[in-house]
């Protein structure tokens, strides 16, 4: 029975070495703690354990002890918050060119779609030591990835998506959970991160290719007809789109946002709410006419045009975007 | 010094329990000792209904594969475990009742501020509770007890607007028992009892009534807010309606951060009584800690999205919430301290009382520490929403709300009922529960940080063990649940009498008659001695005793 009972969970992400290091600190020091906390009970009870004749000795308090017992935790405090910062954000920030996987959650599974093109269900297979970047939305309520052999764990939300990476160190089969509660079969929401050697993994992948995820996107760009307004040149009703991804944009309520994988699913679901500076409210939405796969698949595609190579010249005098924020712009590629 | 010198004698004197029979005048009454024992009855009835539930989660987990129950029967389970718990069982526990019966004896008054009010808010939890009772047996709610949007507005199937009806209704019972409090902390205070000789108790209830009459709206407004968006579709929370699903735990939260200072509170001026008392001491650090529940009460409005560190916040706001949960760790941490102190130089007795408020403290400082585990953005990426946080949340609130509580009854029992509980079952009950608590929620740490997630119906096989030794433990703390629960209620018609002051205890409670008369005091006390005079009631019979202080 015995056989099968690990006390400290698998280690396979860069992450993880990070996070259980701050563990066993924070189990050191409340260690600590604990044992000055219980030695002293322990010793007072025994020591002043009643006697007859011996009365208790009244002590009013000690403002140098409280300052003491104050500002010292206070400091250790302050070590964990900054340590856990650190760590924190180390974990919310995606490396650069990470491979990005869309994820859709909901009741009850996990769909995953590679930027190659595969798709799976309840299972991810992702090549050993390769930032992965999650994009991830819910179709219904509110999921959790978690992956507890990575030490990362993010809610997935309606409405929107939110980001997560990791990057796996070791080959083998992880769990994944769902860590928020989703109904019925919250507990069956689980399937597996298969870490594979990147020979394997090409190998996987070669057998399973069906174009990549942009591609998908682009022929859903003609079919939708998003291509007649977002022209790519200057004439069109709608921004030109090549190299927008990533980078500052005005709109036309003055604001300046950044156009990341947020704003691009608002721009198709509800266009008029955050309209580029210089254009027309002309667009409809597409609420309802097409699916969080083919949003990934779209957004996967305009974030295809920001790559050198793949759309050619960067026009950025057709974009109205970010006048005010080029320069700042240019400095990113 | 002493108000009623009278010891016990063969004839009882006439007091709140005897000076009138019949069922109409208890459902009448406004004495607030006589309401205090109406809410015991209650919450002790949703006590043992929680932990039915407690033992049915526990029973389902004991295999991996689920088997005992359906899986949505196990999701009504562990909500409802936890509603009335939390709503019906932990936050009217110590105030409702001990409070209840004390904080006037304790500032030397006749009642509390409002006797009809208090009654009323009696009314309004039976009410609430009720409600609470039909949704579970026309349905129940698998919400979990956190409510959380869209799932309950607009997916579970179950009976979301009865549930959310309920805890609408008892949040105004808790509002009205702080209200009351404050009223009469400010108002009613006896002739020299100044702020500065109140008992700590009566400092922890204040900081508890603060939070309940700020908190509990925000709560009865966000639950209004999930009937609206379920029943009449104003999109406030589904993104599928223009609304925001962070908004609704943003707003949950708000309440339900503070709320476990509402539970922690008033154990922790329970404690600080009994230590007080078995170690004969005046409290090391009076002031400190009496400015540490307010301090407590004021931080803890500010912490609330340390629940939301993965739930799609910006990083930015949650390093300011990190940040915040590490300030009110401080004042928690003065009071171990102080506790510990007090014990320096005592003369330290091993009655029932005071093991529970030992058990208190050790528990209390593992819940506490674990809290810096949680609060740390780096660990609560992995270890939120695991077993990790069950376990945390209930050191603090079993390990020590509920052990402050009972560490309380017994404390108080003698005054209450006028009868001696059997000093040696009760010993034996709180090593029990000390036992049991450990055994049922320290391995759910290790779990935790395995990675099994909450509120799992099943789970992988190599988790079993310690889902085992858990539900091994929650057979031993439901013994040691049930035993005060026999031989309290064996003492009142059993037991010895008490004598007015059994422990010889400092406090106005104990220089009335046990049990108190009705209106608690022949004539208005006049205090004009410090909290926790133990030198003076120790002293045998000097003269020229100085007054401490």
């Amino acid at each position: 029975m015995f056989d099968n009972v690990p006390l400290w969970p698998q280690r396979a992400s860069s992450l993880a070495g990070n996070v259980d290091a701050l563990f066993i600190f924070l189990l050191i020091v409340s260690g600590l703690m604990t044992l000055l906390v219980f030695s002293l009970l322990v010793y007072f009870a025994a020591r002043y354990r009643n006697r007859p004749g011996v009365p208790a000795e009244q002590i009013e308090g000690s403002t140098p002890l409280e300052l003491t017992w104050s500002i010292i935790p206070l400091g250790v405090f302050m070590v964990i918050f900054l340590w856990g910062a650190v760590v924190y954000f180390k974990g919310r920030t995606p490396p650069r060119d990470s491979t990005e996987v869309y994820v859709v959650a909901k009741q009850w599974m996990w769909k995953l779609e590679h930027a190659e093109g595969q798709r799976e269900i309840n299972q991810l297979h992702v090549p050993v030591n390769r930032d992965v970047k999650l994009i991830m939305t819910s179709q219904d309520v509110i999921h959790s990835f978690f992956v507890p052999a990575f030490r990362m764990k993010q809610d997935v939300l309606p409405g929107r998506y939110t980001i997560a990476w990791f990057r796996a160190t070791k080959p083998g089969t992880y769990h994944l959970f769902c860590a928020q509660y989703c109904g019925t079969q919250h507990s069956g929401m689980i399937g597996d991160i298969v870490v594979m050697e990147p020979a394997q993994y090409e190998a996987w992948v070669s057998g399973t290719s069906t174009g990549p995820l942009s591609a998908t996107g682009e022929k859903l760009f003609a079919e939708l007809g998003c291509s007649t307004c977002h022209r790519f040149d200057s004439q069109g009703r709608g921004p030109n789109l090549t190299g927008v991804f990533g980078r500052p944009v005005e709109l036309a309520d003055g604001r300046v946002v950044t156009a990341d994988e947020n704003y691009l699913r608002d721009c198709i679901l509800d266009p008029s709410a955050k309209r580029v500076k210089g254009f027309q409210p002309i667009m409809p939405t597409f609420q309802g006419l097409v699916s969080e796969e083919q949003l990934s698949a779209l957004i996967a595609y305009v974030k295809s045009l920001s790559k050198p190579g793949e759309a050619g010249a960067k026009t950025v005098a057709a974009s109205a975007a970010a006048p005010k924020s080029a320069a700042k712009g240019s400095q990113v590629e | 010094m002493s108000m009623a010198t009278a010891s016990t004698q063969p004839i009882e004197r006439e007091n709140y329990l005897n000076k009138e029979y019949g069922i109409g005048s208890w459902l009448l009454t406004t004495d607030h000792k006589r309401i205090a024992l109406l809410y015991l009855i209650s919450i002790t009835f949703f006590f043992f209904i929680g932990g039915f539930f407690a033992l049915l989660i526990r029973l389902e987990l004991l295999t991996p594969a689920g088997d005992l129950v359906q899986a949505d029967t196990y999701n009504k389970l562990f909500t409802m475990h936890g509603q009335v718990m939390v709503f019906f069982f932990l936050i009217p526990s110590i105030p409702a009742v001990l409070g209840n019966f004390l904080v006037p004896l304790m500032v030397g008054a006749k009642d509390l501020a409002f006797p009809r009010i208090n009654l009323l808010s009696w009314y309004i939890y039976i009410l609430g509770g009720a409600l609470m009772l039909h949704c579970m047996l026309t349905g129940g709610v698998d919400t979990g007890w956190t409510f959380y949007t869209p799932f309950s507005t607009a997916f579970a199937n179950t009976k979301v607007i009865e549930a959310g009806l309920a805890i609408f209704v008892v949040g105004f019972s808790s509002i009205l028992t702080g209200l009351n409090f404050i009223v009469t902390i400010h108002r009613m205070r006896a002739p020299g009892m100044t702020w500065g000789r109140l008992p700590l108790f009566i400092w922890a209830h204040y900081a508890t009534s603060v939070i309940q009459v700020l908190g509990t709206p925000v709560i009865a407004i966000t639950l209004v807010l999930v009937v609206a968006e379920r029943a009449l579709h104003l999109g406030i929370f589904d993104p599928k309606l223009g609304g925001d699903p962070l908004l609704f735990q943003h707003l949950f939260w708000f309440y339900s951060h503070p709320a476990v200072y509402i539970m922690i509170l008033p154990a922790m001026g329970v404690v600080t009584e009994i230590i007080a008392c078995f170690a004969r001491k005046r409290i090391f650090g009076y002031t400190f800690v009496a400015l540490s529940s307010i301090a407590i009460a004021v931080f803890g409005f500010l912490v609330w999205a340390h629940h939301m560190f993965v739930a799609g916040i910006s990083v930015y706001a949650a390093l300011v919430f990190s940040l915040l949960s590490y300030a009110v760790a401080v004042p928690s941490a003065i009071k171990v301290f102080n506790w510990t102190a007090t014990l320096y130089k005592g003369s330290i007795h091993y009655d029932a009382p005071m093991l529970y408020a030992f058990g208190f403290i050790g528990l209390f400082t593992m819940g506490g520490l674990t809290g810096l585990f949680l609060a740390c953005l780096g660990v609560d990426m992995h270890v939120h929403d695991t077993y990790f946080v069950i376990a945390h949340f209930h050191y603090i609130m079993v390990g020590g709300a509920v052990m402050g509580y009972l560490g309380g009854m017994h404390f108080w029992w003698p005054k209450i009922s006028g009868k001696l509980y059997p000093e040696g079952w009760a010993r034996l009950a709180a090593l029990i529960v000390f036992i049991g608590f450990n055994l049922t929620f320290f391995p759910q740490f290790i779990l935790g940080y395995l990675g099994m997630p909450r509120r799992y119906y099943q789970y992988p096989g190599e988790f079993q063990v310690l889902n085992v030794l858990s539900t091994a433990g929650a057979t031993v703390l439901g013994v040691g649940y049930l035993l005060p629960m026999i031989y309290f209620l064996w003492s009142m018609r059993y037991g010895k009498p008490a004598s007015d002051n059994p422990w010889n205890a400092a406090g106005l409670e104990w220089k009335t008659a046990s049990p108190p008369q009705t209106f608690n005091f022949d004539e208005e006390p006049v205090v004009t001695w410090e909290a926790y005079n133990y030198e003076e009631l120790d002293a045998p019979q000097k003269k020229e005793v100085p007054v401490a202080g």
